[in-house]
């Protein structure tokens, strides 16, 4: 077991080092070089000379790829461009920030989603699952840009209960943030809960079909007690890992809806720092997004394994 | 004795169609099941004795409803019962063996957890008392080491032993009647055998009345008091259990009886013509006036009713039943087939095949270094010749479908070769064979619902092979189609179908027809009858031995049934753990069974005789792979003699009727020891 989680973490730190030359390599072969984009018109002679030294642009590629990984692994990005502030102290609220609507979301939306599910799976084709179907299948449908802004339009503008874009001084408390959240938090459940819903209901109704199910009853299980102990941690199992990928987008992708509301997370500093052509975020960015993604499936994945009893004694046999 | 426990009153259960027309599926059932009685029902897939089972626990599948009728269980109707009535019936009045025990119990939940369920719900004892009971009922049902068992998980026992974890939970809530749903039909022939016993026991141990649904008749056989025979929805007849095998007065029963293969009998079964009716499409006569050779037009526009012999205590669904009273002796009788000429020549040879499934890792590879030294297969030494059918039996795990794989150049070997007409050396490689070597090998797979491309019609599936082999076009490719439906006895309409407009037999016999579109010189026959019913079974058989018969081919024969293998096979190789034991003339290995195995095989096949009991000579252990040294079957051999076998393979000895085999014993000792 051990070996197999020493194994995996292995597995994850060469896809980081893979994503970090994949980033480095891409920045490299775009034209021109991060002074001359920096400095724009003014890119010549002795400011460009200076640009290059100070970024140390004069080194070769690979000893410049060295000594950034070094960084990285010691927790340093180096310095923005635009703001000419450590990266570290760039990301600090954003990420933040990120978690927050994160949390808030899959506190909200993953129970929800699970519950909305198993609703509709138990009571298939009858009146609670049309109706929750109906309005899953309408929310998935319609994209978050639409959305948001409806939302902004009828609760924030006619209705006017919620600002409707965040502006969060940086020092605010975590009861201000809350009030400014609750717009963009509805505007990502409604996608990501009806999406999980949605798996959740055919995996559901899937076990409910099968042969230990139907034993189960005829063995003289009682519905919920049969429900809650034979089908839905089978049910739900497959679930995790999709579970897994719905944390990383929210924590990293979750860009329209960022930008939509104005949120200052990390969504909307991807966007911005390839707007500003801030090479040196973009590229931390790539790396600790990707981090997220790696680290969330290879918890979702040891998850998985604890929990299928199957695929453990599997993994203790070899 | 005589206290009827459940009765099942004219009851019809059915479904509605697209069109909004009720269709039935079970059709006016009436039965009672006494105290302490073991009734069998049994009939082919379609006939709906799987949703009269369920329906005598007051369960219909859904989908279905009930039209008609009632299911009295101690004369309350189960179907009328609310959800929570009916939860204290199950489980503690009747209780369930399921057909796949492997998908029945909960992946996720500890064999303990799950019987411990059932005695929570249906007994009153406390914690400690229902922990004893679970070692109890475990050790009932001859588990091995029945304290740890209970902390194990469903998939990590062999299906015999999940089958028995059923047996067990079933007998928790101290059930008054026991059914079961096809219990054995996934297992292995001698762990079939082990648990029919252990079920026979139980049911005279305890007293408990057993219901035991299966289209297996030789199970049927074994463990019942009284039959109930359905076809198409219907009780065609029904009777004591010895009545009912030996003297069938229903044309079907009779029919069914004689298209099974018996191990005693040499030679192919009889077919019955045509199939089972769909539901729904029967209007007016009887639901068998197709395929009987007893009917007259009296049947064609009448139902016969279910009617009580006196004299046999038998109930009857027949107008002509009187004409197969005391015709009973035609039972036992065959098709001879054409035997081969001997003196044929070699067509494929195997030479010291060894085939693994051990992935080469990636260092081993490296330096070239072999790193299975116990592979699947090893030491496979067979030499086959043109015309003849060689059969491969074993039960699951025995290498047999490897075997076929590797012939087919779908799984590549590890040692040895495999040399085809005239010595030439086949690559076990697919790629590197040549366009002819593809052509003259082809294979007919299990199961015609997967092997036939569901969106071709059976004109572009045998279409295929045609083009590909032969080039040819247009009218010709046509000829050729509708040649091939008519060795296959399908008409040529049948062109334009799809694979789902044909029924299990049909589609089967497309399979053989597709394979013999490329001409072959082999066909490897993975299993081909397996999942078919035993009268279309027959029909499968007889048109592969005629084929053979017509055009000189050769059959290499995977099948885990050995009576289908004695009746088409020329010469029988018996395989345990990928380990040849024993090979010969079908007939003599079957008269003369030498190798312990063998032995051990063919004594626990079920035949559909109350009068054959099948003979248990070894436990029925499961072997995960097979042992480092010595002989294969050291593990479960009831002849062992000691080290030797453990240590040194044995050598191989030829009997004087012609069978090899592979035993540390002298051959003809192995044969006065089984007299």
């Amino acid at each position: 077991m051990l070996l197999l989680i020493l194994k995996r973490i292995g597995l994850g730190l060469i896809t980081l080092f893979i994503v970090s030359l994949i980033t480095f390599v891409g920045v490299e072969v775009l034209p021109g070089d991060a002074c001359t984009t920096y400095l724009e018109r003014e890119a010549y002679g002795a400011a460009l000379d200076a640009c290059i030294k100070r970024l140390g642009l004069d080194v070769p590629a690979y000893e410049r790829y060295l000594d950034w990984a070094s960084n990285v692994m010691r927790g340093d990005f180096g310095y923005s461009l635009s703001g000419e502030m450590p990266i570290n102290e760039v990301l600090g609220p954003r990420v933040k920030n990120s978690l927050v609507l994160a949390s808030v979301s899959i506190l909200i939306g993953i129970p929800l989603a699970i519950v909305l599910g198993i609703i509709t799976a138990l009571w298939r084709d009858k009146l609670p699952d049309i109706m929750i179907s109906t309005i899953t299948i309408f929310s998935m449908t319609i994209p978050e840009f639409i959305s948001a802004t409806l939302l902004i339009l009828i609760v924030a503008i006619w209705l006017g209960w919620l600002p409707g874009i965040v502006i969060i001084p940086s020092d605010a408390t975590f009861y201000e943030l809350l009030s400014n959240i609750i717009l963009p938090v509805v505007a990502i459940s409604m996608i990501m809960t009806a999406h999980m819903a949605r798996m959740v209901r055919s995996s559901v109704i899937q076990v409910m079909a099968s042969d230990y199910v139907q034993m189960a009853i005829l063995k003289g299980v009682p519905y919920w007690k049969m429900v809650f102990r034979h089908v839905l941690p089978n049910a739900l199992l497959p679930a995790i890992n999709v579970v897994a990928l719905t944390i990383a987008w929210l924590l990293g992708g979750v860009v329209v809806t960022e930008v939509v509301f104005n949120y200052p997370g990390l969504g909307r500093l991807v966007i911005e720092s390839i707007s500003n052509r801030d090479l040196p975020v973009v590229q931390a960015l790539a790396i600790i997004l990707a981090s997220i993604y790696v680290g969330i499936n290879l918890i979702a994945d040891l998850m998985t394994l604890m929990l299928n009893p199957r695929l453990k004694s599997l993994q203790i046999r070899k | 004795m005589n206290e009827i426990i459940e009765s099942v009153k004219n009851l019809s259960i059915g479904f509605n169609s697209q069109k909004g027309k009720q269709i039935s599926i079970l059709r006016n059932v009436s039965t009672n099941i006494k105290k302490g009685e073991t009734v069998g029902i049994v009939g082919e897939s379609g006939s709906g004795k799987s949703t009269l089972a369920l329906a005598m626990m007051g369960y219909i599948k859904q989908g279905l409803f009930p039209l008609k009728g009632e299911c009295l269980f101690k004369s309350e109707d189960l179907l009328k019962m609310s959800s929570r009535q009916l939860e204290k019936i199950r489980g503690r009045k009747i209780a369930m063996i399921p057909q796949n025990a492997g998908q029945a119990l909960t992946p996720n939940l500890k064999i303990g957890y799950q019987i411990d369920e059932a005695l929570r719900l249906h007994t009153d004892l406390n914690k400690t008392e229902r922990d004893k009971k679970i070692s109890e009922l475990l050790n009932k049902v001859r588990l091995p080491s029945p304290e740890t068992m209970a902390f194990r998980y469903p998939h990590e026992l062999s299906g015999g032993q999940q089958q028995r974890v059923a047996v067990a939970m079933a007998l928790a809530g101290k059930p008054d009647l026991l059914l079961l749903d096809e219990p054995t039909t996934g297992l292995d022939v001698t762990t079939q055998a082990h648990v029919l016993e252990l079920l026979r026991f139980i049911a005279k141990d305890t007293g408990t009345s057993m219901i035991y649904v299966s289209h297996d008749l030789g199970a049927i056989a074994q463990v019942s008091d009284r039959i109930v025979v359905m076809y198409a929805g219907e009780i065609v007849l029904e009777g004591p259990a010895r009545k009912i095998l030996k003297e069938p007065i229903h044309p079907y029963t009779y029919g069914l009886l004689k298209s099974i293969p018996k191990l005693s009998l040499a030679g192919l079964p009889a077919s019955m013509p045509g199939s089972q009716p769909q539901p729904g499409s029967i209007n007016e006569g009887c639901s068998f006036y197709d395929r009987c050779n007893l009917a007259t037009d009296h049947c064609k526009k009448n139902s016969p009713d279910l009617e009580h012999i006196k004299e046999l205590d038998t109930n009857v669904r027949c107008f002509n039943h009187k004409e197969l009273i005391n015709q009973n002796n035609n039972l036992q009788t065959s098709i001879t087939k054409k035997s081969n000429n001997s003196e044929a020549i070699e067509v494929l040879k195997l030479k010291d095949v060894s085939i693994s499934y051990a992935k080469q890792k990636f260092f081993d590879q490296l330096l070239n270094k072999i790193s299975d030294q116990n592979p699947t297969v090893k030491d496979i030494n067979i030499d086959i010749k043109k015309g003849e059918t060689i059969a491969l039996v074993g039960e699951s795990g025995s290498g047999k479908s490897t075997i076929l794989k590797s012939i087919a150049g779908l799984l590549k070997t590890k040692d040895g070769q495999i040399k085809f007409e005239n010595d030439r050396l086949l690559s076990s490689d697919l790629k590197m064979r040549n366009p002819n070597d593809l052509r003259a090998i082809q294979l007919i797979f299990q199961n015609p619902d997967e092997s036939l491309n569901p969106n071709h019609t059976v004109e572009q599936i045998l279409s295929q092979p045609l083009k590909l082999y032969f080039n040819l076009s247009g009218e010709e490719l046509k000829k050729n189609i509708i040649d091939l439906l008519k060795k296959v006895r399908l008409g040529e309409f049948y062109m334009s179908r799809y694979p789902r407009q044909l029924s299990g037999g049909e589609k089967q016999r497309v399979a053989v027809a597709r394979a013999f579109a490329a001409k072959p010189d082999i066909i490897l026959c993975d299993e081909v009858t397996s999942a078919l019913d035993v009268s279309v079974q027959a029909a499968v058989l007889n048109i592969l031995q005629q084929l053979k018969e017509d055009l000189g081919t050769t059959y290499v024969f995977v099948s885990h049934d050995l009576a289908v293998v004695r009746a088409i096979s020329d010469r029988v190789a018996v395989l345990y753990q990928g380990r040849l034991c024993e090979i010969g003339p079908s007939q003599n290995v079957y008269k003369f069974p030498s190798h312990p195995y063998t032995e051990v095989l063919l004594g626990a096949v079920l035949e559909p005789d109350p009068d054959i009991k099948p003979k248990l000579v070894a436990e029925d252990i499961v072997e995960e792979k097979p042992p480092e040294k010595g002989c294969s079957f050291q593990g479960r051999c009831p002849r062992k003699i000691g080290d030797i076998c453990n240590l040194e393979v044995p050598p191989w000895q030829i009997g004087e009727n012609g069978n090899a085999i592979r035993c540390h014993i002298n051959i003809d000792e192995l044969a006065s020891l089984q007299q």
